[in-house]
């Protein structure tokens, strides 16, 4: 009761300025999507909430990237000046919620069925304590492969089943002369390559137990290892001059053909179509050998901030549409992940799109859906930035064996805990 | 009443006069104070205020938010523990071992170079309206275009080596910018570049201030160039030096955003300083107090230096 006092008076004086009778009707959003097709992703929403009356007002960041943003909005929430929502990864939406300041979307979510169509391992970050906080955008998957089908014809290579059968292929494009693996060697990167490695190498109930429980033993075991020996084997097929390279322009070299194949998550497909490239005739998409039934997500979510009751109705109006099945098909066509809901018909989507909504549905009715530990998913930021951490000193040659690499892993986790 | 009236009318020049004269010279006395009040309230507050705030924070286990509750040393001790994994490096080793190669190579190479310009410069030549401007202007670069363009130029497959390739020169071998045991040195290059210039300019000041009697007294005396230079001119410069190490030093300690731009970390965080490490473990890691701690540890290194310097340097000049 005082709690909520508190956070009323903060509410109170943080909005004093503000509160006029127009502000009713108006959408206050944190985002960083500002890039070229994401910003027209994000307009189908905005052009949705106008219909209805609402205007969308966007909560300017200084330094565009993810980071100014959650710098930005632990300011703004410091200092009881709360947006009507924001996107959020992961972790953040609940590290928020136990501060006490996320809103209550429970009542919508009812009468929307969320609870019956959001899958349940996203439910983990978007409801809090029973009350739903967030509403999910979008689910992206992080074990793919991308590969140019023009060079893939030119080696006569076919899609790879097993870890064995990548590393065959990839052989063959270095053969060839082509650059066999495009990668950024920036620590996320690694890592979320490393996601999809742990899953081929162990198994879906190996990478559970391991990225999203913690479980030392996982951590240490033999497994560990082996597949940090296999990340080691795929780093032997990346060009040399990959370190620090953004993950956009190793898609490029896919898209030129200057290199095979990618491992990044699905948001590399919206490149793909901003160079015009058509699944299945100039680009393949398949999961990362040996991990298919099995889906590792990340999801970007709207997390929804406790604002006073005069700007409720936008917030309700936003949250609906966000989770509206014709928004969740339009927006996620452009973006180029899947509907965060499993009831979105896949109509509207091209063949990598189809087969990830499939690919999502069937992992979330047989238990193989799992959150990715670097994309934030697996496990609280610390935890996994202590991880990425492990990983890039591994590809970078700080860490120079696979034992090494199991000690460091057990031991950044641990501290990080 | 008139009497009261007149009487009044008579005093109320005199009485005006004099509470008015010391009103004003009154206020004037405290006027410096009170247009300084606002700037010194908000030193107070913002600066040192919030260095008393990040000390609390580095002895509570605040993670995301802040927490009031003291838990003791911990972040300090994971500090210390970290201070000596050298193989393979925590963050926090490669942030303090850069934080050494990169300062004192930073420092001294700006110092030397900026030195040795500036005499050059001072030799009464042609141009110097011109050339001067030209090793200025890349103080007025942010560190952040400063970076930007140096990743490019070092960047093998873009810059330097590709075009190097290009003409010819095929056997040209230079991957700094790539590799994690060279990383920091092209840290160093980038800095040295922009701020070099500038400690010219400083010393150029300094010896155009130095009295040409001396010089030539001590050339009458038979002095070499070198001699003069290296006995009374480099002497005489010592307040310059000063002010360029302070320059520089803060400079060097807050230096972020140069690493960030240049090499976005380095190779498996491979070109940390500290205060990438402070930045990443306060806001992307949620652990607060281990950032705080590390600023602590930050601010007692550069009291650590600058203090005593300032302290032998200041105290000397009056004899």
């Amino acid at each position: 009761m005082l709690r909520k006092l508190l956070i009323g008076t903060a509410l109170a004086s943080g909005f004093a300025f503000a509160a006029h009778a127009e502000d009713v009707k108006e959408v206050q959003m944190l985002h960083w999507w500002t890039s070229g097709g994401e910003a027209a992703a994000l307009n189908v929403l905005k052009e949705d909430l106008s219909k209805e009356g609402f205007a969308w007002k966007d909560v300017p960041v200084a330094g565009g990237g993810g980071d100014a943003a959650m710098t930005a909005l632990k300011a703004m929430v410091a200092a009881g000046n709360y947006p009507t929502a924001s996107q959020m990864l992961g972790y953040t939406v609940l590290d928020y919620a136990a501060a006490g300041v996320m809103g209550d979307l429970t009542e919508t979510a009812k009468k929307e069925g969320w609870d019956k169509s959001v899958p349940a391992a996203l439910q983990k970050f978007s409801v809090y304590d029973g009350k739903w906080v967030a509403a999910p955008v979008n689910v992206h998957s992080v074990n793919w492969l991308w590969i140019n089908k023009a060079v893939m014809d030119k080696i006569g290579g076919t899609e790879p089943k097993t870890f064995d059968d990548f590393v065959a292929l990839l052989d063959k494009a270095k053969a060839a002369g082509v650059i066999p693996l495009a990668l950024g060697g920036q620590n996320w990167q690694e890592a979320t390559m490393f996601d999809s490695v742990v899953l081929s190498t162990g198994g879906p109930e190996f990478y559970k137990k391991a990225f999203n429980d913690l479980d030392e033993e996982s951590l240490k075991s033999d497994t560990m290892k082996k597949s940090f020996d296999n990340l080691a084997k795929l780093v032997t097929f990346v060009d040399p001059n990959f370190s620090g390279r953004d993950w956009n322009l190793a898609t490029a070299m896919v898209i030129k053909g200057d290199a095979l194949v990618q491992v990044m998550g699905d948001w590399a497909k919206g490149e793909f179509n901003a160079a015009k490239k058509t699944p299945g005739t100039d680009f393949l998409c398949y999961r990362f050998p040996g991990t298919d039934g099995s889906v590792i997500y990340n999801s970007d979510m709207f997390g929804m901030f406790n604002v006073p009751d005069d700007r409720k109705a936008a917030q309700v109006a936003l949250a609906t549409a966000t989770l509206s099945k014709s928004f969740q098909s339009a927006f996620n066509v452009v973006k180029g992940s899947v509907p965060a809901r499993t009831d979105v018909p896949d109509t509207d989507f091209d063949a990598c799109g189809k087969k990830g909504m499939a690919d999502l549905k069937a992992a979330n009715d047989g238990g193989t859906l799992f959150g990715s530990l670097a994309q934030g998913y697996g496990a609280p930021p610390a935890v996994a930035n202590a991880y990425k951490d492990v990983v890039s000193k591994f590809v970078h040659g700080q860490i120079k064996t696979s034992d090494e690499a199991v000690t460091e892993l057990v031991k950044a986790i641990d501290d990080a805990k | 009443m008139s009497t009261v009236a007149e009487t009044k009318i008579k005093l109320t020049p005199e009485h005006n006069a004099r509470p008015g004269a010391s009103v004003r010279s009154r206020l004037q006395d405290a006027l410096p104070k009170i247009v300084l009040a606002p700037s010194f309230a908000a030193t107070v507050i913002f600066v040192y205020g919030f260095i008393l705030w990040t000390i609390y924070l580095s002895f509570t286990n605040s993670k995301t938010f802040p927490s009031y509750a003291i838990t003791g040393p911990r972040a300090y001790q994971r500090l210390w523990r970290w201070t000596f994994e050298s193989d393979p490096p925590s963050s926090w080793y490669t942030s303090i071992t850069n934080m050494g190669i990169f300062g004192f190579l930073y420092i001294f190479i700006c110092l030397a170079l900026g030195l040795f310009l500036a005499i050059l410069l001072d030799q009464k030549i042609r141009g110097e309206g011109v050339l001067r401007p030209i090793y200025l202007y890349p103080m007025a670069l942010s560190f952040i275009v400063t970076g930007v363009a140096w990743k490019w130029f070092l960047d093998p497959g873009l810059g330097l080596e590709q075009t190097l390739h290009q003409w010819g020169w095929t056997s040209f071998h230079f991957d700094w910018i790539k590799n994690k045991d060279f990383v920091i040195y092209t840290v160093v290059i980038a800095g040295v570049w922009q701020a070099s210039g500038f400690i010219m300019a400083m010393f150029l000041a300094g010896l155009r201030g130095i009295d040409g009697e001396i010089m030539k007294a001590a050339q009458i005396d038979g002095a070499t160039t070198f001699q003069l230079y290296r006995r009374i001119v480099i002497p005489l410069l010592r307040p310059v030096f000063l002010s360029a190490f302070i320059v520089l030093a803060h400079l060097a300690i807050k230096s972020y955003d140069l690493v960030v731009a240049l090499t976005s970390g380095g190779p498996g965080g491979s070109a940390w300083l500290p205060s990438n490490f402070m930045y990443e473990f306060t806001f992307k890691r949620n652990e607060m107090a281990v950032g705080s701690a590390s600023a602590v540890i930050m601010l007692m290194t550069i009291t650590a230096i600058i203090v005593p310097y300032l302290y032998s340097e200041l105290r000397e000049r009056p004899r």
